[in-house]
């Protein structure tokens, strides 16, 4: 630790023009070096006289002995720079001479993330914090959107039936009639929320979500498909397929997702080229998705429109179980590559460059992402906005470079059991739970947008 | 004979069916610093990107310390070679500091995440690229000067022993670039770090290089010493250059001096074009 050379502060007057600066600098650093180690808080006078006493030896000092520190003008605030364990040790300390000698608007020199968990993540504090406040926000949503509704439970009976100590009435409310829709908006809300996290972030654009690379055009068709040709009765419930419209769903997702990987492939798959392609598919199969709604029925028509914008009022246990299990296996996953994840965000090359696979992670982030998105478009249907809004909703509120996924996952969660409350009771009919994610969504995201002042990015 | 660190074997590279390089042989030995030159679209940055695994050569093979290096693990690769192509993007609002961490991934897996060892590396890098005092702003807000040496500092961060570098002086000035190349230098002297770069200013190619590799037509048009590569009738060759080779004056390496045009300037440069006045 102590053998790391120490690079001693560059310094100059700030109003010194860039190139003699960086001469000079050079030069002080070379010499400062040796006075930095004994008295790291004198350094910076030292340097200084060095650096404004001697300009003449600064220029005439050769190639090789400038290369010792070259510390260029821009780092002009006069600062012993110690080693980095000794920083990292005691900030405090050594930080002190910085703080006096650079511009008030200056960070604090050492910054550390919170590390949590086994799979070492460095959690940025406020990250950390938000992500709790968004965790307690949905746990009283979940409680919130379990007691309204025609019949009131109170908070109380919630807890106790949730215990398994409830009267008959409560149960039946709670367990049967409430839970399931709850338990599901709250699990469709976390698979858009980290689907959209982790397209929008592997594809360094906030408008690729997975709706655009098919996955949701591709579950409509299918579901459209069995509701109409497989069915012919009036609701979805009612069809020939029953309880296979989820799973058509679910496969016409990872179907259309897959044919869009593979026309995008040349030699690897380039996030642009994907997302071009997956809005050409897309438009095909929600063309015919068009073309199999004006040949139904009405009343097959409606009710498959119905499902189009997302609806949580059929939500049941066998609604509930094979979304639930796919978020226990998936959302970790997507958790355990978050530093993959995060170097992709860097770009192809810089990715590659310290060694990242780079397709074989955009296949897995792809595989991913239709995944939970399948999961959640068989339960609810295509829900819109959520995955593209969610994230963006995370990103903002936790000051980040990317949408943090577990975060983005709460967001979902909140806004999506949000709307279906709204939905639930707020109107007289029972609202699909889609349109009042779109309407309360949007308005928050232009809100933070305009609040921020902050380009829209990854 | 010692294993070079990199070797190109029979390389042919190209894009959509257009070949660049055609069966280039080239190897680089360890603890040297190499230059490689060439005209716009000569292929110089296409052989570094096929040394830094980026592209995989139509035939032929790349070697890294002796071994196939697709046949290589990415990580294993990045942890013995790093390399910083043209013009890199940082996502908005990266800070420095998360920047240069992301150098540290090739030694990190699920078995061995962030160590207190990763921190001191990049604190150190952080220190020795001068950027210490703006570790906790923003990438994108920092000059062009600070942010290359940003980027220098993720790749150093990797600790690979060989560093290959494209371009990494484009858009700085003078100053800016004297001070990526002393840095470059420096890290190659102390460290004994490989450097394999491209770079276009044959001037301080030559003063910052052990050895300068001229790409064109196809290969390799010439190879050596800065002093013996850089002489007219090469310059003519690999960049249709008509110019004359002196001494710098400053450390008596070769200096390239364009010859002065032979048809007088046209007259709407010389001062009269209306939209002159206004710059």
């Amino acid at each position: 630790m102590g053998a790391e050379p120490v690079s001693a502060g560059p310094v100059s007057a700030g109003s010194a023009s860039a190139g003699s600066v960086s001469a000079e600098a050079a030069n002080a650093g070379s010499i400062g070096a040796e006075t930095a180690d004994a008295q790291p808080v004198d350094a910076r006078s030292v340097n200084a006289k060095t650096a404004n006493a001697q300009p003449v030896d600064a220029r005439s000092v050769s190639a090789e002995t400038a290369d010792a520190q070259p510390v260029s003008a821009e780092t002009v605030h006069a600062q012993p720079v110690s080693a980095s364990s000794a920083s990292a040790a005691r900030p405090g300390p050594s930080a002190a001479p910085a703080t006096a000698a650079a511009p008030a608007a200056a960070p604090p020199p050492v910054r550390r993330g919170v590390l949590v968990g086994p799979l070492g993540l460095a959690w940025r504090p406020r990250v950390l914090l938000v992500t709790c406040a968004a965790l307690l926000l949905a746990l009283a949503l979940v409680v919130t959107a379990i007691a309204v509704g025609g019949a009131r439970v109170g908070v109380v009976d919630i807890l106790r039936t949730l215990a398994g100590h409830g009267d008959a009435l409560d149960r039946l409310i709670v367990l049967q009639l409430r839970l399931p829709r709850v338990l599901a908006g709250a699990l469709v809300g976390l698979a858009l929320g980290v689907a959209g996290a982790l397209m929008q972030t592997v594809t360094r654009n906030p408008l690729a979500t997975p709706d655009v690379i098919g996955v949701s055009s591709g579950a409509s068709l299918g579901a459209v498909a069995a509701m109409l040709i497989g069915g012919g009765a009036e609701s979805v419930g009612g069809t020939l397929l029953g309880a296979g419209v989820p799973a058509v769903a679910a496969l016409g997702a990872i179907l259309a997702t897959a044919l869009v990987y593979g026309l995008g492939w040349r030699g690897g798959v380039q996030s642009y080229r994907l997302v071009l392609v997956g809005i050409g598919v897309g438009a095909m199969l929600d063309a015919g998705t068009s073309y199999l709604l004006v040949r139904a029925r009405v009343t097959q028509a409606t009710a498959a429109a119905e499902w189009l914008v997302g609806s949580l009022s059929g939500a049941s246990w066998d609604t509930v179980r094979p979304l639930l299990y796919g978020v226990v296996v998936l959302v970790p996953l997507a958790l355990a590559g978050s530093a993959a994840l995060a170097v992709s965000h860097l770009g192809d090359e810089i990715a590659q460059g310290v060694g990242l696979p780079v397709q074989l992670h955009r296949l897995a982030v792809i595989a991913l992402t239709v995944l939970l998105t399948a999961a959640s478009v068989a339960a609810a249907g295509p829900i819109g906005f959520v995955a593209f809004v969610a994230p963006q909703i995370a990103l903002r509120t936790a000051g980040a470079t990317r949408p943090p996924l577990l975060l983005s996952g709460l967001t979902g969660t909140c806004l999506t059991l949000l709307a279906d409350t709204l939905a639930r009771t707020a109107f007289p009919w029972d609202v699909p739970v889609g349109i009042v994610t779109t309407v309360i969504g949007a308005p928050y995201l232009i809100w933070l947008l305009v609040r921020n002042r902050k380009e829209m990015t990854t | 004979m010692t294993v070079p660190v990199l070797e190109a074997r029979g390389v042919s590279l190209g894009y959509d069916g257009r070949t660049v390089l055609d069966g280039l042989d080239l190897s680089i030995g360890a603890g040297t610093v190499t230059t490689l030159v060439g005209a716009n679209g000569c292929g110089k940055s296409t052989l570094l990107k096929a040394f830094g695994r980026l592209l995989t050569p139509s035939s032929g093979s790349v070697l890294l310390e002796g071994r196939p290096v697709g046949q290589l693990r990415s990580r294993a690769v990045a942890r013995r070679l790093a390399i910083l192509p043209q013009n890199p993007v940082a996502p908005a609002g990266t800070s420095v500091r998360d920047l240069v961490m992301r150098g540290r991934n090739p030694h990190q897996s699920w078995a061995r995440p962030w160590t207190p060892g990763d921190d001191a590396v990049v604190e150190r890098v952080l220190a020795d690229t001068g950027l210490a005092e703006v570790a906790d702003r923003a990438v994108t807000e920092l000059s062009g000067g600070q942010r290359q040496r940003a980027w220098i500092a993720l790749v150093l961060a990797q600790e690979a022993p060989t560093l290959l570098l494209d371009e990494p002086t484009t858009f700085l000035d003078l100053a800016h670039q004297l001070d990526v190349l002393r840095l470059v230098r420096r890290v190659n002297r102390t460290s004994g770090t490989t450097v394999v770069m491209v770079l276009h200013d044959l001037g301080l190619a030559a003063r910052y290089s052990d050895r300068l590799v001229v790409i064109g037509e196809g290969g390799v048009l010439a190879d050596g010493d800065p002093a013996d590569v850089l002489e007219p009738t090469m310059l003519e060759r690999a960049f249709g250059l008509r110019a004359r080779v002196i001494p710098d004056p400053v450390t008596g390496t070769p200096l390239v001096l364009p010859e002065a045009d032979e048809e007088p300037a046209p007259p709407a440069e010389t001062g009269h074009h209306p939209l002159d006045q206004a710059g």
